[in-house]
């Protein structure tokens, strides 16, 4: 187990490393840089260019060094915590993100838990039952979650929240707590206001969780075993539990991988349309404004929290299945 | 058995010459199967999918409508009309007053509703507009070349057709779905072309060649797969140089999806050659002395070229969906190139949307082209293996 441990670690480094080039090369990509831009405005408005502060900010910020220097500094600040510095809100990167990065991971890891409760019931119920009329409802209801873009689901409920109960449900917490530390009422408020973004998110990937464990439980209940454990009179429901169960359960750890990025992409967006206080309206408007260190940092935290994902799910398959733990092999 | 001569007790057989390959000749119903060819087995087994046949039909009809577009729309998208700004859609009727009067639709008499300044137009049942089919409307420049002014449908002489009603510069919104409809459908088919080329060269690459191109090409997947999709997107998106032309910055968007998108069918070629490349008919094709391009060409392709179109039809989707976020973010394509996204950017503001619905209408087509396309693909999956 440890051998495996240390083998992941060592293999989700230099994806991190990877990954923190190609975004740096993406924020690098739009012709010149933030402090030409803001030189721009500050000309067109008519206001004389401090050229000694511009100067300052240029090499405070490295901005006149080759570019593997800048992404040098750029990456070995981000290891000590330091995330460079928004051009925009002239504030340091850490400052100006404040809770919203945990309002993201609250988002997202709530979106997670509920499709596994939702998708196991169901999908339970959907193999154990195939071809019956609830079936056939919760397929198509599925098919539906799958094919609707969940930013326009949440624009939807906007408008029909809007409708009958003339209410906004948009934001992650009442307004009088936006800005305040956290407290427990604070936190109560984010609970409550958390489903509607949850939901949105969650549906599309709750539908395919169904779709898979449908399938997986379909095969494993074909197999002699369980019929071996019919024959010698089992009650359904324990053997059910007991054994083809368990073995269907895998896709719900194993795809943590495929469902973190598709959550994390549909975050944005949503929160995005629902105007949530978390890192995908900050990102959108950084990159408007090439906030380059700004958007990079979210960029950057949003891809970690990707890896990180993937990385518990690997540990927790390891621990769950023999065959990959001593296999010393990756999970897909 | 007794014969009535009794000649025969003890054991009876047919009289009848006796064909020793009866069990093995084909009714001509089981020739139609056993003899087909594999794309044949395929259209057998698709179209036993009849949900994927329909969506199939409906795409093809939907593609086929973006070649006429313009003639298709009864106004020009750009055209507006100031003193209809925000008209809801419009019915057709058919009788007036209790006669027949072929289709119709009632003009339109217009107030201000001070208390929250809606615009609210209500019918003026007296004013009776006959619409006219085949006909010479707004102009147009069809696919942005001939300039031409014949339509399907147009609006009355002196009064106005808005099927799905205006927008707020008293645009006609169906004609602008209806031309929305060609790029966003576009986007998906160019976009899933790059796709499709960079699955099958890094794949068949890391298929063919194994060793550390395979691993190189592995990890390269594995980092791109590990971000997530959309803010990715974005971030290429935005970074994208304001000076370029709106059809540039389309092409530019086709390029971004398709950059992205390839990995999941890398890994497909890549895993299908693995495969293939053990099955016995390789194997027997390879001892028959066939050279290696009549056994990838004649015998490895048919057998995954199935397998990779279904796939990709099924990351279509993803694509619209893609071209679609961005555009409604405001960090795709710009007007005036309009998609069903560029559309929906209008309906982020919910206030809006709540005095005029009809602004969200561009979510119906969305949907239902995601649906057929998920329909089809998985029609096409089921079929890309008929001997399963």
């Amino acid at each position: 187990m440890l051998k495996y441990l240390i083998h992941r670690v060592l293999v989700m480094i230099p994806t991190l490393l990877a990954i923190s080039l190609i975004v740096f090369v993406i924020i690098q990509l739009p012709p010149g840089d933030y402090l030409t831009s803001y030189i721009n405005e500050l000309q067109s408005q008519g206001e004389a260019v401090d050229e000694a502060k511009i100067a300052f900010l240029r090499e405070q910020y490295g901005l006149d060094k080759p570019w593997w220097q800048q992404y040098l500094v750029w990456v070995t600040g981000m290891v000590q915590g330091d995330f460079g510095f928004s051009f925009e809100h002239n504030r340091p990167v850490s400052e100006v993100v404040g809770d919203r990065l945990w309002l993201s991971v609250i988002v997202s890891v709530a979106t997670i838990l509920f499709t596994w409760i939702v998708a196991f019931p169901i999908g339970v119920y959907s193999a154990t039952h195939q071809y019956s009329w609830g079936d056939y409802g919760l397929s198509f209801i599925g098919f539906l979650g799958l094919a609707t873009p969940n930013f326009l689901l949440a624009l939807v409920l906007l408008y029909l929240a809007n409708r009958w109960f003339g209410t906004s449900i948009g934001g992650l917490m009442d307004d009088h707590f936006i800005g305040k530390p956290w407290s427990w009422g604070k936190f109560v408020s984010v609970i409550e206001h958390l489903w509607v973004p949850v939901v949105v998110i969650g549906t599309s990937g709750t539908a395919g969780m169904i779709r898979r464990l449908r399938a997986n439980l379909l095969d494993e209940l074909q197999r002699q075993y369980v019929v071996t454990g019919r024959a010698k009179g089992l009650p359904s429901g324990k053997l059910l539990v007991k054994y083809p169960l368990r073995m269907a359960l895998n896709p719900f750890i194993a795809d943590i991988g495929n469902l973190l990025p598709q959550v994390i992409s549909g975050a944005v967006i949503v929160s995005v349309v629902l105007s949530l206080p978390t890192t995908g309206p900050m990102l959108l408007r950084a990159l408007q404004s090439q906030d380059m260190y700004l958007a990079g940092s979210f960029l950057m935290f949003l891809s970690f929290l990707t890896v990180i994902g993937v990385f518990i799910s690997d540990i927790l398959l390891a621990l769950l299945d023999p065959r990959i733990r001593l296999g010393g092999g990756t999970s897909r | 058995m007794t014969a009535p001569d009794g000649n025969r007790l003890e054991h009876w057989a047919s009289d009848e010459p006796f064909d020793p390959r009866v069990a093995e000749a084909l009714t001509p119903e089981q020739e139609r199967i056993y003899m087909a060819s594999q794309w044949r087995m395929m259209w057998i087994r698709f179209r036993k999918h009849k949900l994927a046949v329909w969506s199939g039909t409906l795409l093809a009809l939907v593609y086929l409508s973006i070649l006429i577009s313009e003639f298709i729309a009864p106004y020009n998208m750009h055209s507006r009309h100031t003193d209809q700004i925000y008209a809801p859609p419009q019915s057709v009727h058919f009788f007036h007053e209790g006669s027949f009067v072929g289709p119709f639709t009632y003009g339109f008499d217009y107030k201000l509703n001070m208390e929250n300044l809606k615009r609210e137009y209500t019918e003026n049942r007296n004013q009776v507009n006959r619409l006219r089919f085949f006909c010479l409307g707004d102009s147009y420049r069809f696919w942005g070349m001939a300039e031409m002014r014949f339509h399907f449908v147009c609006p009355p002489e002196n009064g106005t057709f808005f099927l799905l009603g205006t927008d707020r510069l008293g645009r006609d919104m169906f004609s602008r779905i209806v031309m929305g409809t060609r790029i966003s459908l576009t986007v998906g088919l160019i976009g899933i072309s790059i796709s499709f080329a960079l699955g099958m060269f890094f794949g068949g690459l890391a298929g063919y060649y194994g060793g550390w191109v395979d691993n190189l090409t592995q990890r390269t997947i594995e980092v791109i797969r590990s971000f997530p999709e959309l803010p990715l997107w974005m971030a290429l998106s935005a970074a994208l140089p304001v000076t370029w032309s709106p059809i540039l910055i389309y092409f530019g968007i086709t390029v971004i999806l398709g950059l992205l998108d390839w990995t999941g069918l890398a890994r497909a070629v890549r895993s299908k050659l693995l495969a293939v490349r053990e099955e016995d008919f390789v194997a027997a094709a390879r001892l028959m002395g066939a050279r290696p391009k009549r056994i990838i060409w004649r015998h490895m392709m048919p057998s995954f070229m199935s397998h990779l179109i279904a796939s990709a039809t099924l990351s279509i989707p993803g694509m619209i969906l893609g071209e679609t976020a961005l555009s409604f973010l405001g960090l795709g394509l710009r007007p005036p190139i309009t998609s069903w996204g560029v559309l929906l950017a209008e309906a982020q503001n919910i206030n809006v949307v709540a005095l005029y619905p009809w602004l969200m209408l561009p979510v119906v087509p969305v949907i239902v082209v995601i649906l057929a396309f998920n329909f089809l693909g998985d029609g096409l999956r089921d079929a890309a293996d008929p001997y399963k």
